[in-house]
This record gives C-alpha cells, structure tokens and sequence, in this order.
C-alpha cells in the first residue's frame, strides 16, 4: 500500500497545475524580514569594527598635527632622550593653564602601561557627537586643567570610537598617568579606582568624592563605560599629581618604566 | 519577490548585472556607514561614558 512507486503515480498529475504564484505577500515580507536583519548586522559591523577603525585613524592624525607633541615611541627610540631633571618639577604652585575653546584639542594622555605606542589626544568637552566621538578623549570644561589645583577629570570611551580607555581595568594603584600640553608635563599616580551609577557626579568633583571639601590637592579622574558594550554603570579611575614640569627640558623619567 | 524582481529589472548581462549590484551595495553601505549610522547611534545612549547629575 505505502509503495512509494504508487504514490508518486498518484500525485504526479495534479503537480503542474498548482503553479506558485509570481507574487506573494508572505514572500515579500520574509524578504522585508531578511533586508531588516542584514541592516541590523551592518549596523552591528559599524558600531564595533568601524568606528574604530575610523576612531584609531582620526585621533592618531589629531596628535600628528599637534606640532609640541612628544610621543612615548619617539622618546623610547630615541637614545638621546633626556629626562626631566628634579629641579624643575613643581608640586605646590599652578602651571599655565590653556584656555581651550569648546572641542580644541589641548593635551595629550599617555599610560606607560599600556604601552609606547598609546597617545591619544584630549579635547575640551564631553559631548560625544561633537568630542568623544570624533576627538577621542574629552575634559569636563568646568574642572581643572593638567597640574593646575582641583581635578583634571576626563571621559572617552571604552569600547568603539577608537576606544581610547579601552585597557582600564588592567590599571594598577602607583601607575603613571601622564599628560603633556604645549607649556607642561603632568604627571599622575593612579591612587584608586571604583565603580558606581552614573548620576554619581561627585566623582568629578574638585576633591573626588567629597564636595564640600572644596580645592584640596591637584587631582585627575578618568571616566568611561562600564560593562564592556554597555552604559549601565561608570567605571572611575582616581590619580594623584606627582609633580609637573615645563616641557623643552627632556621627558617625564615616567613615561621610559615599563610598569610590572 | 523583491530580489527577482530589482534582479530582472537591472540592465545587461549576468556580469554586468553582478557588477551593478555590488556598486549599488557598494554605495548603500557607505552612505549607511557615514551618516545614517552615526545619526542613529547619536540617539542609543548605549555608549555614554560620562559622568552627569542628571540620571
């Protein structure tokens, strides 16, 4: 009964006549379903893959065309390199501040551990359309600038967009943070770290943590995502200023240590 | 369907369509890339790493 030779002789007759039909709209829709799910990936490719690639490119031109700034690498390459002698540095009187327009870019960051080839460029603001995005790392305009008394606080991303805080978990306490502008090098320890909401705005503040403190000491705070991919939550780096110098005279003996 | 449809509808030969296709794409993907996508990811704040007062 089951013979498949049986079954197929009964069904072969009436086969040519249900022809599918050019158009339907279930087709359609699987295809508008399909189209939808390849843009959604496009727009994952972008968010992860290209704006970095973008991102490395464009914050590696800005510091390219700062004409004063010295990078790790050339100072690592260099067997000339003088380092900042001590008579030089200052630890109680304020440097001379730059006064940057919104979005100028005024200084460059530099992390020893992470390595001779990080510098990335920090503009003013931390919009991110306008700065964080496209300029890599930005300063809260209301804080202090490198050196100068109260917090240096800056924000940049930690995934995409070039990435520029990407390693920050990998920070240790008494790491340098190091931060040239045209007229100064600041140098930084890495005193703390935490994690908190992000409506916690006192960590910028001018004494970290504590707002009605008011000016206490000369401080810098980084800012940047928390989890990776995500926003929930801010993972905040706090430093202390180790001492800062005029630039002309040599590089921070710092930025030379490879940090164990 | 859509696809045999914008498929019949491209001039010229099967290379030529190819061709044609892949600029089209080509095009597509870039305007996405350069205005549309950072448009778009201007309004998730999924990627706001910034400390503010209001939450």
């Amino acid at each position: 009964m089951s013979d498949p030779a049986t079954l197929q002789n009964e069904a072969a007759p009436s086969a040519p006549e249900r022809k599918r039909p050019r158009i339907s709209i279930v087709g359609i829709i699987g295809e508008l379903l399909i189209f939808a799910g390849l843009l959604l990936a496009l727009f994952v490719v972008w968010q992860l893959f290209y704006t970095d690639v973008q991102g490395d490119r464009q914050q590696a031109e800005i510091v390219q065309d700062l004409a004063w700034a010295e990078t790790p690498e050339q100072a690592v390459e260099t067997s000339t390199t003088q380092t900042i002698p001590d008579d030089l540095k200052e630890t109680d009187i304020d440097p001379p501040v730059p006064s940057p327009e919104y979005q100028e870019t005024f200084a460059t960051f530099m992390v020893p551990r992470w390595g001779e080839g990080y510098v990335k460029p920090i503009s003013e603001g931390v919009s991110r359309p306008d700065v964080l995005d496209p300029l890599g790392l930005g300063h809260y305009p209301e804080n202090a600038m490198p050196g100068e008394a109260g917090n240096f606080a800056i924000a940049g991303h930690r995934t995409t967009y070039g990435k520029p805080l990407r390693n920050v978990d990998t920070l240790h306490v008494g790491d340098s943070l190091i931060v040239q502008t045209e007229d100064i090098w600041a140098v930084y320890t890495v005193t703390d770290w935490e994690i908190v909401h992000p409506s916690e705005y006192d960590v910028v503040a001018p004494t970290p943590r504590d707002v009605e403190a008011g000016t206490t000491g000369r401080f810098i705070t980084l800012t940047t995502c928390h989890p990776l991919y995500s926003a929930a939550e801010r993972w905040i780096v706090y430093g202390e200023l180790e001492y800062w110098a005029p630039t002309g005279h040599g590089v921070p003996a710092e930025l030379l240590e490879v940090p164990q | 369907m859509i696809s045999t449809w914008i498929w019949s509808h491209l001039p010229g030969n099967t290379l030529v369509k190819l061709l044609v296709l892949l600029f089209v794409i080509a095009a597509l993907v870039l305007v996405l890339f350069e205005w549309v996508f950072p448009w778009i990811s201007e309004s998730l704040p999924i990627q706001d790493p910034t400390i503010a007062e209001e939450s």
